[in-house]
């Protein structure tokens, strides 16, 4: 198996896939003056989102950890920050500035629009003249960062797409890479499964807390058993029946060989290689926000119905066996594992068919998702603003 | 062809992976965990990604795909015929 790739080491060693200068703002005021930033510097990519005031406790402990967390990702070179206010600003900028790497902040208060553009843009050229100049260097498989979440998910998934994934990181489980996977509440009917693959037994307390208490939260708040958005209409189309049924589907991505070394809080990052599982939203574009901010570089994103979903700095990898949705949304998969469901590869071979794609696409391939221009950057939220 | 997959050699259910699957058809079943095959009658139409029943199940049966339990049966389902959301129905929440 090849072992090393091409990437970009930065200033905190560790390595991305890919060099955005990006402007981001710390709330929905700025997302004007941001998206007129990267209007003005081509090379820039603005990340406007909805939310950032009037959030408190864990959910604005959260919403930080989420900015942060993306700025610091690897698979970003530089960073403009613009918020509505200095203090907040300032507190994503510091966080960032602790991996090293460049990072400017602006306040738009007492400036307005005009001035805060002209001088985030000029920080905004620097950057991204800077990052151009940047090379990539060959690096050992084990600096990669892969994480893994499906959508729009069939019955094709749980048989053909997740266990192409489970073959791929049982792999690079082997490669001292560092794994995450989440979908807490996707795992119902298959929690003792991963429960038993916990390396002991104070990983499976803290996974079986986190399972338990996104449970009450479905307990609270449901008005029927879920059949209307867990499963959802989409998969319920696809053939999936029940939420065992595409839990157990949900599972295969974690292999059959690799350990669930530890559990993460949502945008927490890892603190060695492994396999890791983040406390999460079953919802694509959640989750694979949350996968960023944690510093993952290469996402697998096993679909079967045909998800489209991208991910502004986090390159989404689309495996798919269902050979309708190939045929109709062929510009959207990226590995066509099809074969497997009629006897024509072995399951290693769609592993290694993904791991040659991903190969590919940690060495600069855009993914159908990134030459689409899907960027989707969603919050996760715990609670109303105060 | 290979016209439907299942997991474990136990699972009561098969997922039809090619479209056209229509009442009459002679189905040939992958079981992927022992790389054999089985066959089958089909008495229903059956799109593609949906379930065709391994055995005649009643109502309060145990349905297993993966060779776990992935809910309960609420209508009679016979062999060969469709098992999804009209037959089976959840045992959480």
């Amino acid at each position: 198996m090849q072992n090393t790739f091409w990437g970009y080491r930065r200033e905190n060693g560790r390595v991305g896939v890919r060099n955005h200068v990006i402007v981001l703002p710390v709330d929905d005021l700025a997302n004007a003056a941001c998206e007129a930033v990267a209007h003005n510097i081509k090379g820039a990519m603005a990340i406007p989102h909805p939310y950032g005031r009037l959030q408190f406790g864990a959910d604005l402990d959260l919403h930080f950890r989420t900015l942060i967390g993306t700025g610091a990702n690897p698979n970003v070179a530089a960073v403009v920050v613009i918020g509505i206010e200095d203090q907040w600003t300032q507190k994503v900028v510091d966080g960032i500035r602790a991996t090293g790497k460049p990072v400017a902040g602006f306040g738009i208060e007492l400036h307005g629009d005009h001035d805060t553009i002209m001088r985030a843009s000029k920080a905004a050229r620097e950057y991204v003249q800077w990052a151009s100049e940047r090379q990539r260097v060959e690096c050992p498989l084990s600096d990669l960062w892969v994480s893994t979440k499906c959508g729009e998910s069939d019955t094709t998934s749980g048989c053909g797409a997740n266990p192409t994934v489970g073959d791929a990181f049982d792999k690079l489980y082997a490669q001292g890479c560092t794994l995450v996977f989440g979908e807490t509440t996707e795992l119902t009917g298959g929690e003792q499964i991963v429960a038993a693959r916990c390396r002991n037994d104070q990983v499976r307390a803290e996974f079986m807390a986190m399972f338990d208490r996104y449970q009450q939260v479905i307990d609270r708040h449901k008005t029927s058993d879920l059949s209307d958005s867990q499963p959802t209409k989409g998969n319920i189309v696809g053939g999936l029946t029940t939420i065992e049924e595409k839990a157990l589907g949900n599972i295969q991505k974690i292999g059959r060989k690799c350990v669930v070394d530890g559990v993460l809080d949502k945008a927490e990052a890892p603190t060695g290689p492994g396999l890791w599982f983040m406390d999460s939203s079953s919802a694509a574009a959640e989750m694979v926000t949350l996968c960023a901010a944690s510093g993952f570089v290469v996402h697998f994103f096993p679909t079967g119905q045909g998800n489209v979903i991208g991910n502004p700095i986090l390159p989404v990898i689309k495996i798919c066996a269902n050979p309708r949705t190939v045929r109709t949304m062929s510009e959207h998969v990226d590995v066509d594992t099809t074969g497997l469901l009629q006897r024509e590869i072995t399951m290693s071979d769609a592993g290694d068919a993904l791991l040659a794609m991903m190969f590919r696409t940690a060495n600069g391939r855009l993914t159908a998702a990134e030459a689409l221009g899907h960027r989707e950057f969603v919050l996760t939220r715990l609670y109303e603003s105060a | 062809m290979i016209h439907c997959v299942l997991h474990d050699p136990d699972d009561s259910v098969a997922v039809v992976v090619v479209e056209g699957v229509t009442a009459g058809t002679a189905l040939t079943g992958l079981i992927l965990d022992e790389d054999r095959t089985i066959t089958l009658p089909c008495v229903q139409d059956i799109p593609l990604g949906h379930k065709v029943a391994l055995k005649d199940m009643a109502v309060g049966d145990t349905v297993i795909k993966y060779g776990v339990d992935i809910g309960r049966v609420v209508a009679p389902i016979a062999r060969g015929g469709h098992a999804h959301v009209h037959n089976i129905k959840t045992k959480r929440w």
